[in-house]
């Protein structure tokens, strides 16, 4: 048989399509049933109130509150080192056998199961440091899971700014530092913010590395301090979904429409935050 | 007097030997016109005399370059390129304004009175031939202005910060001829003021604004004498068919 060339590509224009469907379909359908099944639960009294009757009526105020302190301080914790180190690792280590083998170290913590930092976080935080089950623990734990990716990130972030600018600040006797202070800095803050918020999005979202190092079961009440367990969206949602009988359907969609949309408002932040910074790259 | 005195420089980037036992001496207030064809290392002999050459981890370098009475490499880099300014091959303006770009280097020498920018600003734009053209819109992006006047912009950057000497890397390799004639008109002006070491790809250039001339060929240095000795009687045929044409 003769290829027919018009027909080839007809075919694969088919199964290239057919690909991204499979893609698009499922993430799609996935919204739609949370917003479906979700939405009728979200009024005002269900954002800010306590959990009541064993979680099966009253709101997830708590749970909110406790998502936003926990991803706070991952962030506290984690971008400034994550940024230090990507700064160290871009723009002073030489590089050798050793840098590449921390570079690709990093790369691959960010694949390490989310259950596994849980592990490492109640060895470390809760019992070896004595924090115990709580925000600090949580929080530290979490910014570990998130430091690869802000590494990662802020580093191509860096590594993007042409070298040649580099070149010209140091030619005009500018030190190493002020160059990277005064020049590639602040070319990278889009990249480094994106990342920082893709980050954010992640810790909002994981179950596991909170699981043993700061989630509380059923706690109507704010924390006052961050030696305090709390509760978290993720870990609420899988509490009320597996362990306790008979909540109503609509408080578990709601649930996962509250952590879906925050974690889209920040993936949707960084969006911004690049947009912006784009138009304003000048080169 | 003697600005720089290069004594059996041999330089090494890792197992490439990129200049080969160069001897000679820059003199104050001339335009020095370092001519070869590529890989002739006349980009290494000129990013060596300012230390940019040390950022590459593979660079090696034996023989001794004096800037007047100092070993360069007893200088802080920071203070040597602060004395040396480059003006590089592709007008490189930094992501900032006009003015900003300008102010860059004197801003971090630790000067930040604004009077005292303003006027360090208009002095050297004034210099580079630029002023006219940009005084009205100093708060552009530098990416706004033409290829020539991005390439002045940069020459203006690097004498705000009062070198001694200015390299200049092919400054003219991606300009029209009218902006080549201006960058080369403010080069014969500057020297009266600054020692001047240009590499350029141009023979006709070299003849035009150089007081002398360097050929290198391979990492060596072939010949250096007045520009006019070389153009006209040079002492080794490789300058002579260099010149002309036969290679490179």
């Amino acid at each position: 048989m003769i290829r027919n060339p018009y027909r080839t590509q007809k075919i694969a224009f088919f199964f290239l399509l057919l690909a991204t469907l499979l893609i698009v379909i499922p993430v799609g359908l996935i919204v739609v049933i949370i917003i479906q099944k979700g939405l009728p639960a979200i009024n005002w009294q269900f954002l800010v109130d306590m959990p009541r009757q064993g979680m099966r009526a009253g709101g997830i105020f708590p749970a909110i509150i406790g998502t936003i302190y926990l991803v706070t301080g991952a962030i506290i914790f984690a971008l400034p080192i994550g940024l230090l180190a990507a700064i160290y690792l871009s723009e002073y280590s030489k590089d050798n056998l050793l840098t590449r083998l921390i570079k690709l170290a990093i790369v691959n913590l960010a694949g390490v199961p989310s259950v596994v930092y849980g592990l490492f976080g109640l060895a470390l935080f809760v019992v070896f440091f004595k924090f115990g089950a709580s925000i600090l623990s949580g929080s530290l734990t979490l910014g570990i899971m998130i430091l690869p990716v802000i590494i990662t990130t802020s580093r191509e972030a860096l590594e993007s700014v042409p070298y040649s600018f580099r070149e010209v600040s140091l030619s005009l006797g500018a030190s190493k530092w002020q160059t990277i202070r005064h020049i590639v800095l602040p070319n990278a803050i889009p990249g480094i913010l994106t990342g920082t918020i893709l980050g954010l999005g992640r810790a909002a979202g994981e179950t596991a590395p909170i699981l043993f190092t700061v989630a509380a079961f059923y706690l109507p009440q704010l924390p006052n301090s961050i030696f305090d367990q709390a509760m978290a969206l993720p870990y609420h949602l899988y509490v009320i979904s597996t362990q306790v009988p008979n909540v109503d359907e609509k408080i578990r969609y709601g649930t996962a429409f509250v952590l879906l949309a925050l974690v889209l408002f920040m993936n949707l932040v960084a969006i911004i935050i690049r947009y912006r910074f784009r138009k304003k790259k000048k080169w | 007097m003697v600005k720089f005195q290069i004594s059996d420089l041999d330089i090494w980037f890792g197992e490439v030997h990129a200049l080969k036992k160069v001897s000679m001496a820059i003199q104050a207030n001339e335009i020095l016109s370092v001519i070869g064809p590529s890989n002739s290392g006349k980009t290494t002999f000129l990013r060596v005399l300012n230390r940019l050459n040390d950022l590459n981890q593979n660079f090696k370098m034996t023989g001794s370059i004096k800037l007047e009475q100092d070993d360069i490499n007893n200088i802080d880099p920071e203070l040597l390129r602060k004395r040396v300014g480059m003006v590089f091959a592709l007008p490189l303006p930094l992501p900032l304004s006009i003015f900003d770009n300008v102010a860059y280097g004197v801003r971090m020498h630790g000067k930040k009175n604004k009077k005292m920018l303003k006027d360090a600003v208009e002095e050297s734009l004034k210099e580079a031939h630029l002023w006219d053209e940009v005084k009205d819109r100093l708060n552009e992006s530098a990416f706004k202005l033409s290829g020539g006047q991005q390439q002045r912009l940069c020459i203006a950057r690097t004498l705000a910060v009062e070198p001694e000497v200015i390299l200049f890397d092919e400054p003219c390799s991606g300009l029209d001829p009218i902006s080549t004639a201006k960058v080369e008109d403010a080069m014969v002006k500057l020297k009266e003021d600054y020692t001047i070491v240009l590499v350029t790809n141009n023979v006709k250039q070299a003849a035009r604004v150089g007081d002398k001339t360097a050929f290198f060929l391979s990492g060596e240095l072939i010949e250096l004498d007045k520009t006019d000795k070389i153009f006209t009687a040079p002492f080794d045929k490789r300058t002579d068919g260099y010149i002309r044409g036969k290679f490179g």
